[in-house]
C-alpha cells in the first residue's frame, strides 16, 4: 500500500535536509584545497594548506594541541568504556534492585544537564578543591561526560544477548569468570568497540567544557581552532577542520559497520 | 509464550545471580565518577550562586542573594532608587527562549517530512538514510559552526552564488544578525529532530491511515488528525532534544551573531572570563538555566507518562 505512505514533497524536503546538513561541510572541505592565500578567490587545486598545517608557523601550536586532544581522547574513552561496561552488566544482567532508576538517571545525567552548565559546575568544583586547571582536569571532565555515550551501545547490545549462552557454559562447569570472558565478552565485543569509538569522537570534539576547565596555556585542537577563528577564518584552519571531519566520519562509519555486522541473527 | 521473540525491555537480559552479587562493585565506578565529578559540582554551583563576588574573579564564603538580586532587580545606578524589575537579563533569557523555540519549529518543519520519508523506505535502505542524517551530528560542532560562518560571510560562497545567479545584486549581510544565529541553531540540532520522529513513525501502524482513507479523509487530513496524535511522543522528544541544547548554545551566538544577538550561553561564559567576571552571578544564571531545562524535561516526562497510560 504505497498510497497512505506517500506524501508529495516529502522527498524534496528530505533532499533539502541533507543539502543543509552537508553543504557547509562540503564547501569548507573544497576550499581547504584552494591554492590561493585569499579565502575568497579560487586559485586552483593545491595541498599547500595541508603542508602549512604540519610545517607552517602555527605547526608547533597545532601539533601540541593535536597531541593533547588525541591522548586525552584515548585515555578518556578507554576509561569511560570500562566504567560503562561494568555499569551495563549491573543494569541489564542483575534484575531489579533498589536504586536502579537512580543509577539510570545518574548514568544519563551528563546528557540531561546543559553543556555550559556542566562546564561552569566543573570549573567551580576544581577551583574549590584547589586542583589547578590543565591536562588532568580536562581528562577527568572528559571521562565523566563520555560515560553515557559509551554506555548506550553497550547496554543496547547486552540486552539483545540472552542469558542462555552463559548458562550453558556454566552448566558445563565454566567458572563465572570463564563464562564471562569466553562467552559474553566476545558476544558483547562489537557493542564495547562501538561505545569506545563514540566516546572517542565525543571527547575529541568537545569544545565548551574543555574551554572552561583547560586553564591558561593549555590547548586541545578545538580550543586552538576556536582561538584562531576569532581572528578570522584562515585557509589552514579549513585544512585542519577537513582532517578532523575525516577522522569523525571514519570513526562513526567504523562504529556503524561493527555494530551492524556483529549483530546476532534473529 | 515460550519461543517468542525477545522483547526489548529493561529486564531484557534477565537476572543472573553472579551479576546480582557483583552489582555494587560493578556500579561503584559510575556512581563515584559521575557523583563526584558531576552531581557534586552541580550542587556546589548552586551554593556558589549564593556567595559573595570577589574582585579578582573568585568568591568569598559569605552567603548573600546578591547574584539573584542583580539578575532580577535594579535600584538605579547608585542603588538608592526604589527596587524595580531589571530587564537586561530577562531580555537575554527571553531572546534565547525565542531563538531556541524558532529553531525547534524550523527543525520540525524540515525534520518531520524527512523522518516520515525515511521510515517509509524499504527496510533494507533505511539504515543508509539514517546514517546520512547521523554523520553530521558526530562532526565537531565547532567545525560545523565555523563552516556556516564561512559560507554566510558577505563575500562568502553563498553570496557569490546568489549574485552569480542574478538573484541579488548586493551581498546579503547575514552574519552577525539574529537570522545567522537562527540558521546556526537550526543547522546544529537538525539531526536531533529527525531521529526520535523516525523511531515513532517506524512503529506507526499504517492501517490507521488506510482506515482514515477508506472513511473518506484525504491524505493531509489523515496526517493531521490520525498520524500526528499517534506519533506525538516522538515529535515531543525531538522538540526537547533540539530546544534544550539550543537554549544554552554558546558557539552559534558567539561565532555567527554579534553584540545584538547575545544569548544565555554567552552571558554565562562572560562571567568566567578574566578579572571582569562574576562567578556567583555566572553560577546563578546557570542555576536559572538549569531550572528552566528541568521544567521542560518534567513537562515532557508527564506528557510521556500520560501517553503511556
Amino acid at each position: 500500500m504505497k498510497g497512505v505512505r506517500h506524501y508529495p514533497g516529502f522527498l524534496a524536503v528530505t533532499l533539502l535536509c541533507l543539502l543543509v546538513l552537508y553543504l557547509p561541510l562540503t564547501v569548507v572541505a573544497a576550499y581547504s584545497f584552494n591554492g590561493s592565500t585569499s579565502i575568497t578567490t579560487w586559485g586552483g587545486f593545491s595541498l599547500r594548506w595541508y603542508a602549512d598545517v604540519f610545517t607552517g608557523p602555527e605547526a608547533t601550536r597545532f601539533g601540541q594541541a593535536a597531541w593533547n586532544s588525541l591522548t586525552i581522547a584515548i585515555i578518556a574513552s578507554t576509561v569511560s568504556t570500562v566504567i560503562a561496561t561494568a555499569a551495563a552488566l549491573a543494569m541489564i544482567r542483575s534484575g531489579r534492585f533498589r536504586g536502579k532508576t537512580a543509577s539510570y538517571a545518574l548514568i544519563n545525567l551528563p546528557l540531561l544537564v546543559p553543556e555550559i552548565v556542566i562546564a561552569v559546575a566543573t570549573l567551580i568544583f576544581f577551583t574549590t578543591i584547589g586542583l589547578t586547571t590543565g591536562y588532568l582536569t580536562i581528562l577527568i571532565a572528559h571521562i565523566t561526560f563520555c560515560i553515557p555515550f559509551a554506555y548506550l551501545p553497550i547496554a543496547a547490545r547486552l540486552s539483545g544477548i540472552e542469558g542462555h549462552y552463559e548458562q550453558a557454559a556454566r552448566d558445563l562447569y565454566a567458572s563465572p569468570w570463564q563464562a564471562f570472558r569466553l562467552i559474553l565478552l566476545p558476544l558483547l565485543g562489537p557493542g564495547i568497540l562501538s561505545g569506545f569509538l563514540l566516546a572517542f569522537i565525543i571527547s575529541l570534539d568537545d569544545f565548551i567544557i574543555t574551554n572552561f576547565v583547560k586553564g591558561a596555556g593549555m590547548e586541545t585542537l578545538p580550543t586552538a581552532i576556536f582561538g584562531s577563528v576569532k581572528q578570522g577564518i584562515k585557509p589552514n584552519i579549513m585544512a585542519i577542520s577537513t582532517m578532523m571531519l575525516g577522522v569523525s566520519v571514519l570513526f562513526v562509519s567504523l562504529s556503524y559497520l561493527i555494530n551492524r555486522k556483529g549483530r546476532p541473527a534473529r | 509464550m515460550a519461543g517468542a521473540a525477545p522483547t526489548p525491555s529493561p529486564e531484557a537480559g534477565g537476572s543472573d545471580a553472579t551479576y546480582a552479587r557483583l552489582r555494587r562493585p560493578l556500579l561503584a565506578p559510575t556512581w563515584t565518577v559521575i557523583g563526584v565529578f558531576l552531581l557534586l559540582p552541580v550542587l556546589l554551583m548552586v551554593v556558589y550562586s549564593f556567595l559573595t563576588k570577589e574582585f579578582r574573579g573568585g568568591v568569598e564564603w559569605d552567603f548573600t542573594l546578591a547574584a539573584y538580586d542583580q539578575f532580577f532587580v535594579t535600584r538605579g545606578l547608585f542603588g538608592d532608587e526604589p527596587a524595580q524589575i531589571e530587564w537586561t537579563y530577562i531580555t537575554i533569557f527571553w531572546r534565547s527562549i525565542w531563538q531556541a523555540g524558532l529553531a525547534t519549529f524550523l527543525c520540525l518543519l524540515i525534520g518531520f517530512p524527512t523522518a516520515w520519508f525515511i521510515a517509509t523506505r524499504p527496510e533494507a535502505s533505511r539504515p543508509i538514510w539514517l546514517f546520512l542524517i547521523t554523520i553530521p551530528y558526530w562532526v565537531n560542532l565547532l567545525i560545523r559552526t565555523v563552516s556556516l560562518r564561512f559560507i554566510l560571510r558577505d563575500q562568502g560562497p553563498m553570496n557569490d552564488a546568489l549574485i552569480g545567479l542574478g538573484v541579488i545584486s548586493q551581498p546579503l549581510e547575514i552574519l552577525n544578525t539574529n537570522l545567522a544565529v537562527q540558521l546556526g541553531l537550526f543547522y546544529s540540532y537538525l539531526p536531533f529532530m529527525v531521529l526520535p520522529i523516525y523511531a515513532a513513525v517506524e512503529r506507526y501502524n499504517f492501517a490507521l491511515s488506510e482506515a482514515a482513507a477508506d472513511l473518506g479523509a484525504n491524505r493531509w487530513r489523515a496526517l493531521f488528525e490520525v498520524v500526528l496524535p499517534v506519533v506525538r511522543p516522538g515529535i515531543v522528544a525531538g522538540c526537547i532534544l533540539v530546544f534544550v541544547p539550543a537554549l544554552g548554545a554558546f558557539l552559534a551566538p558567539d561565532l555567527l551573531g554579534g553584540a545584538k544577538t547575545f544569548m544565555i550561553g554567552s552571558l554565562i561564559d562572560e562571567q568566567f572570563r578574566g578579572s571582569q567576571g562574576n562567578w556567583p552571578f555566572g553560577a546563578a544564571v546557570s542555576v536559572i538555566l538549569m531550572t528552566l531545562v528541568l521544567i521542560v524535561l518534567m513537562i515532557q516526562a508527564r506528557a510521556a507518562a500520560r501517553a503511556g497510560q
